[in-house]
């Protein structure tokens, strides 16, 4: 279902009209309300008034996520602390957490962009949707509940562990939706089998909606076929608002960003200069409509494309790639750009092997060692040693192919990996920087 | 004489190769013939215990990686070309043997040999054919 026709198939003139009032006004908005952007803005010798076009976007000094964490807990508030009606931090790197602030307004505007990613994904209200995501600071669980609930499903607030607990609520309650991060889709479809449960006939899953780390389409290939379900991407970040930025529709061709409060723009990490259409660059977002926290250019640092022509689905609003990886997590190895999320793909395509794996990157002397561990999964391949060489050499060989360059790979045994129950960190980079 | 092994995936970590052991030994199991190459990263164990079924499922319940296999085996008398004897008799029809263990018990006068090969039903027919003694396991 379309969950609100009007902002989801305008035609692109009209969004950019609406988009162009909208950023006028949150740019001016930000300007007089937070000290913080009048400071950067005016030492940057930029002031609202320089929007005349879209375009004109281009001038405003990106937002980063180190700006937010200077400014804790409230230096970027736009409005006194008594008008908040929701505070969510993310989990921040260095020590404090990064604060997000919600007013009424952009608790409505989160409710009504997460009930889009729903409808979106395919969600009915007679869904029952359980939510296995962490409850709590963390903006994906509650995010996705109240969106899931304005679509007027019944949501089960399972939040995250104890899968085998889980496992019994999915069943005896007949959750038809469920909401998690890709990988403990896979846990939860490894206990069910551990359990001894046939998914097809047991369970009454029919949609998955995945978010909050990034997933091949090879992970979704596997949770599909594993627990029996449709599955969708969607995409959120809770310095902008949390889940409801974007999500896939049923034609899963990119996910499609709620784009009249979000204004997408994609530049070269590097140069910060905008990419040409269709290149692949970091995506950089703009709220224009929040009024508790807004951000501006705000620098998401993930990685991925744009399509901007409309979907078979109806909607209009533009389409963002699958996260192809994170500036921040890109290995560079031996000179050659890596990204986490390829080395998944390669694995994901291989059935003998486990659907957890371990990047491990050392260097030795001057030479950087990318190590891949991965469980063998697969019982049959124990009656011949050659067997288990020629699966070692296949994911070698396939690594090499999508690379470019030789990784060690690793074969270890069944569950020995860690298992992730929130966000999935399996790369380990012990070179010491500099 | 066809003899059902449990072939297990074993990381070459340190503490693997006794935990497997500890395994059986929690559930009463009995090993009586083993075997394990030497490699770098990770190998094969094979291994014949006195209840391969209950080995099977305590070793999946504990994370092991294993599945069962089907080998020949037969006994040579304790005696200079003995071995030859049968080997040659295999290789004379053309019969690759991928891995060959034996299975010892203390004060017999013969060995048990176990060998993998493709075909079992020809192995075992020419073998009993040409008298050699069928290892049945006990
Ligand atoms: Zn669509």
């Amino acid at each position: 279902m379309i969950y609100d026709v009007k902002h989801e198939t305008m035609s692109r003139e009209e969004l950019e009209v609406l988009q162009l009032e909208r950023l006028k006004k949150i740019v001016h908005y930000v300007y007089e309300k937070v000290p913080f952007y009048k400071r950067k803005y005016d030492l940057a010798g930029f002031h609202p008034d320089m929007i005349k076009t879209l375009k004109d976007i281009q001038k405003i000094p990106f937002t980063e996520k180190s700006d937010l964490r200077d400014n804790y807990p409230y230096g970027l508030l736009a409005v006194p602390i008594s008008k908040l009606k929701r505070i969510h931090a993310s989990s921040g790197t260095s020590g404090k957490p990064t604060v997000v602030c919600y007013t009424e307004h952009d608790m409505e505007i989160w409710k009504d962009c997460c009930a889009r990613v729903c409808g979106q994904a395919g969600l009915e209200p007679d869904d029952i949707v359980q939510v296995c995501f962490g409850y709590g600071l963390f903006t994906g669980a509650l995010g996705m509940h109240q969106g899931a609930e304005r679509i007027g499903a019944a949501v089960i607030p399972a939040s995250a562990g104890n899968t085998e607990r889980q496992v019994m609520l999915l069943k005896d309650l007949k959750a038809t939706v469920l909401v998690s991060t890709p990988s403990y889709a896979l846990r939860i479809a490894e206990i069910a089998r551990k359990l001894g449960y046939d998914i097809k006939k047991d369970f009454s899953l029919r949609l998955g909606l995945f978010g909050s780390e990034s997933s091949s389409e090879e992970m979704h290939a596997e949770i599909a076929k594993q627990l029996n379900i449709f599955t969708t991407d969607n995409y959120g970040l809770s310095e902008v608002i949390g889940p409801g930025v974007s999500g896939e529709c049923y034609k899963k061709n990119g996910m499609h960003i709620n784009e009249d409060h979000f204004y997408p723009e994609l530049i070269n990490s590097d140069t910060l200069e905008p990419v040409k259409p269709g290149e692949i660059g970091e995506l950089v977002l703009t709220t224009l409509t929040k009024d508790g926290m807004p951000v501006i250019r705000y620098r998401t640092k993930d990685i991925c494309t744009l399509d901007y022509s409309p979907c078979e689905c109806g909607r209009t609003t533009v389409r963002m790639s699958k996260i192809l990886g994170r500036s921040d997590d890109m290995l560079i190895i031996r000179g050659v750009n890596v990204f986490p999320s390829q080395i998944e793909s390669v694995l994901m395509e291989i059935p003998e092997i486990g659907s957890q794996y371990e990047i491990i990157v050392t260097r030795e002397g001057n030479m950087d060692k990318l190590e891949v561990r991965v469980e063998v999964a697969d019982g049959s391949l124990l009656t011949d040693y050659k067997k288990l060489m020629d699966l070692h050499q296949k994911v070698q060989h396939n690594l090499r192919v999508i690379l470019q360059i030789d990784a060690l790979v690793k074969l270890v045994e069944p569950l020995s990996l860690k298992r992730f129950e929130g966000k999935a960190n399996r790369v380990t980079d012990l070179r010491k920087k500099n | 004489m066809k003899v059902e092994q449990i072939a297990v995936f074993l990381e070459n970590r340190k503490g693997r190769l006794c935990k497997f052991a500890q395994v059986l030994y929690d559930a009463n199991i009995n090993i009586k013939g083993m075997y394990i190459a030497d490699t770098t990263d990770y190998g094969i164990l094979r291994v014949i215990t006195n209840d391969n079924e209950k080995a099977v499922k305590v070793l999946k319940e504990n994370g092991f990686n294993t599945t069962v296999t089907e080998l020949i085996g037969f006994k040579v008398s304790d005696k200079p070309g003995e071995m030859h004897k049968v080997l040659k008799l295999l290789n004379d029809h053309n019969v690759d043997i991928s891995y060959l263990y034996s299975y010892s018990e203390i004060g017999s006068n013969q060995a048990a040999i176990l060998i993998k090969v493709e075909d079992n039903e020809f192995v075992s027919k020419l073998l009993i054919d040409n008298k050699v003694e069928p290892f049945i396991e006990k």
